[in-house]
């Protein structure tokens, strides 16, 4: 059991930008020259469902899922999402929680008090408004990039290492945008 | 070259590499993107959505008749529907390279069962071959075409969700050109006549000898020594999750299981005091040890049989230690139909005219979620016309008022056809309701007979079903069209008082192909709404119950004018586009 491997799971909702952000992740782990595996849920993911994705990088990897408990970065994309998933997190595993709220289909409202739940389960989880972030760098779609910059203070990647991974999997010409979303969403991860 | 490729996009590069020239399919998860990849090569590959699975094999199997490689791809219980070719495609063989691609889908992520379709491979007499990550797909896929060209056989490739959907690295490679076999006609082996069968099935009994004896010393099973004393078996993706669980465990990856390597197997279980079995779903390998009188296995008994396998479930299993976590409640986030989505109006109708409905798989099986609660059954692809026929033969032909049948154009196309030849023949009075929205939404917008698109992107035909129906024999055959909330009350109840049998076509466009026409979120007017409730029975993401018991509606999800059937079914008018709320 030489090298460590490295589990990041990322839970959202249909059409918050989950498979991106978990492919940039994907990408900048693999030009490092690591193995890398990434496992995420097809088929229903556009019709509001629950959606998560499973990234996990290091020397040799072989299963391509986390098992419960042993996730050391749970990013979630919604807050509700969050506390789904909280139990694939190992113990002192870092939790990034985007404050955004969005209420399931055949809710009336919103659960009330999910952050101190998801603290009393996670005390370090950082919270990040990624809806404002994304707003603030550009659009509202760039909340994957911030999201992404938010818990990239948990990994060991140099910055060069996101750029390279994020301008080679968006659009030309969303690139600037993502990069100023990265870089929104890491500035208020490391500011907590 | 390395790159991250799922399993499914594998596939596809595998089919590039190793020459395949013909692929056929119809989509279904977790199997879908394997066509959708092999298109990308469609200057070297002749790529086909076939109307379902069963033309789609014997399309492959023609083209493998021909001379060339060949794919079909197919979800697990696709390969039921094209199980009538397979069973004798084993007595017949192929001549090009002929893989038989088959996802199964533990857990059910999408599906309607959880059958091992490696029984199929057993069933079938023909080899079966199991890969474990993306790398292993392209590179076995190769040995798969040599071991059908070598031994004339069909060979089964049996993937899984995870591996069809996980992205595992992969060292790119170069096509190779396999030359085409020339064609020559050989009843003897290709018409199974009873005087032909009889003795095409000896040879495939001396056939399957000869491949176990390939089975036995095949690379693609093999031995991994390790430090410790433990000695485990596995294949597939479970493979994975077992080199997870025991890192330090010598073990035997069987990447073809089936014919099973008997002598290989004793071997390796001889060497250790227990030897675990790590397989998803059924104890296919386990049980062919047993069969052999090998004891000393530790399998099913401890590993689960129903879902979906990790590293975390075989390690608590196997070996007593894993992570206790419990789960926090939340409340569920289930799919339901889009903002929008064309199939709703039908639903609310049905759900107001206390009309039940049998189902087929696809969107509409949504339908089945609160508040619409518009399904009775959901058996598999094509039931729902049987289904709604049966009930009505049992129970009596008034009873054809309360239950009719839906299914999308797809699913239509796919095996409802034969339903519809059933009611007519057969004097029902069933109502069936096509709801049409112009492709194969749930899997991702795959085209059909229906659509007059190719999977290659060249304009075809369009099925005209209307006519269909009319050839049929179906006089009371219908178009309305799906936002219209008064006709589609008037058409269905029209259908279901016919006395003969009906077929109604919904018509429209699945919205998330409609995003050109997308307008501004409707608004509802406060001082108008009485708090009915009555738009919110349509179930529509887009409508909650705000503070005060009125709608309000939620501009990113509503998709405006294009729908507007809540503002139809609104019995104080007061929804509307944001400009004429405002005037």
């Amino acid at each position: 059991m030489a090298d460590r491997v490295t589990n990041v799971f990322i839970a959202g909702v249909g059409g918050q930008g989950i498979l991106l952000a978990s492919e940039i992740l994907s990408a900048a782990a693999l030009a490092r020259g690591l193995d890398v595996k990434k496992s995420e849920v097809h088929g229903m993911a556009q019709r509001g469902g629950s959606v998560v994705s499973h990234v996990r990088f290091g020397a040799r990897v072989h299963s391509p899922v986390i098992a419960e408990g042993e996730a050391d970065v749970l990013v979630a994309f919604e807050k509700m999402e969050a506390l789904r998933w909280i139990h694939v997190l190992k113990p002192r595993g870092r939790v990034v929680v985007n404050a955004q709220e969005i209420i399931p289909s055949g809710l009336d409202e919103y659960p009330k008090g999910l952050d101190a739940k998801i603290r009393g389960r996670a005390p370090d989880a950082v919270f990040v408004d990624a809806l404002a972030l994304a707003k603030e760098a550009g659009n509202v779609r760039a909340v994957n990039t911030v999201m992404l910059g938010a818990f990239a203070a948990f990994l060991d990647f140099s910055d060069d290492e996101w750029k390279r991974a994020i301008q080679a999997s968006v659009p030309r010409k969303t690139v600037e945008m993502n990069l100023a979303g990265f870089a929104l969403g890491r500035k208020a991860a490391a500011g907590r | 070259m390395r790159v991250l490729l799922s399993g499914n996009e594998a596939v596809a590069r595998g089919c590039y590499e190793h020459g395949v020239k013909v692929a056929t399919a119809y989509p279904g998860t977790p199997s879908t993107e394997i066509l959708e990849n092999v298109v990308r090569y469609k200057d070297d590959i002749y790529c086909e959505w076939s109307p379902n699975e069963k033309v789609a094999f014997e399309v492959a199997i023609g083209a493998s008749f021909g001379g060339v490689r060949t794919i079909t791809a197919m979800k697990h219980v696709g390969l039921n529907v094209a199980a009538d070719p397979l069973m004798t495609s084993t007595l017949v063989g192929g001549d090009g390279g002929f893989v038989i691609v088959s996802a199964d889908d533990p857990g059910m992520h999408s599906s309607q069962n959880e059958q091992d379709n490696r029984y199929y491979a057993k069933f079938a007499k023909i080899p079966l071959v199991e890969p474990s990550d993306s790398q292993e797909v392209k590179d076995h896929l190769g040995t798969a075409f040599e071991i059908s060209e070598r031994f004339g056989t069909p060979v089964l490739f049996r993937m899984s969700t995870r591996l069809s959907h996980a992205k595992t690295p992969v060292t790119l490679g170069e096509r190779v050109e396999v030359p085409r076999k020339e064609y020559a006609k050989d009843t003897s082996r290709r018409v199974v006549i009873p005087a032909h069968a009889r003795r095409l099935h000896v040879k495939v009994e001396e056939r399957l000898c000869r491949l176990a004896e390939y089975a036995e010393t095949t690379p693609l099973n093999r031995v991994e020594e390790g430090e410790a004393k433990v000695g485990v078996i596995s294949s597939g993706i479970a493979y994975q999750y077992a080199r997870d669980a025991f890192p330090d465990a010598t073990f035997l990856k069987l990447g073809m299981s089936y014919p099973f390597p008997i002598e290989l197997v004793r071997r390796f279980a001889a060497r250790f005091d227990r030897v675990f079995v790590v397989e998803e779903n059924e104890p296919f390998i386990e049980d062919a040890m047993r069969v052999a009188g090998i004891t000393n296995v530790v399998g099913k008994e401890k590993v689960p049989l129903c879902g979906e396998l990790n590293q975390g479930i075989v390690r608590s299993a196997l070996v007593g230690a894993g992570a206790k976590v419990t789960p926090e409640a939340v409340p569920p986030r289930p799919p339901v139909l889009c903002p929008g989505c064309p199939h709703r109006t039908t639903f609310f109708t049905l759900n107001r005219l206390r009309i039940g409905a049998t189902s087929d798989i696809g969107c509409y099986t949504l339908g089945v979620m609160p508040p619409l609660e518009g399904l009775d059954t959901c058996l598999c692809m094509g039931a729902s016309i049987g289904n709604a026929l049966g009930l009505e033969k049992a129970i009596g032909r008034d009873f054809a008022k309360k239950m009719v049948a839906v299914l999308g154009d797809s699913t239509f196309v796919h095996s409802g056809m034969t339903g519809l030849a059933d009611v007519a023949y057969n004097r029902g009075a069933t109502t069936v309701i096509v709801l049409d929205n112009s492709t194969t939404a749930m899997t991702g917008h795959q085209d059909h007979p229906g659509t007059g698109t190719t999977l290659m992107g060249e304009p075809t035909v369009k099925l005209d079903l209307i006519a269909l129906a009319k050839s049929m024999g179906v006089r009371h055959a219908r178009r309305v069209n799906a936002y219209d909330v008064a006709a589609v009350r008037q058409a269905v109840r029209e259908a279901v008082d016919s006395p003969e049998p009906s077929f109604l076509v919904v018509e429209g466009t699945c919205v998330l192909l409609e995003r050109e026409r997308w307008g501004p979120a409707l608004v509802v007017d406060h001082d108008e709404c009485v708090a009915c409730g009555l738009c919110r029975r349509l179930g529509c993401p887009a409508l909650s119950k705000g503070e005060d018991g009125k709608t309000t509606i939620n501009p990113i999800f509503c998709v405006g004018s294009l729908c507007s059937v809540c503002a139809q079914v609104c019995p104080k008018k007061c929804i509307a586009p944001p400009d004429a709320a405002r005037s």
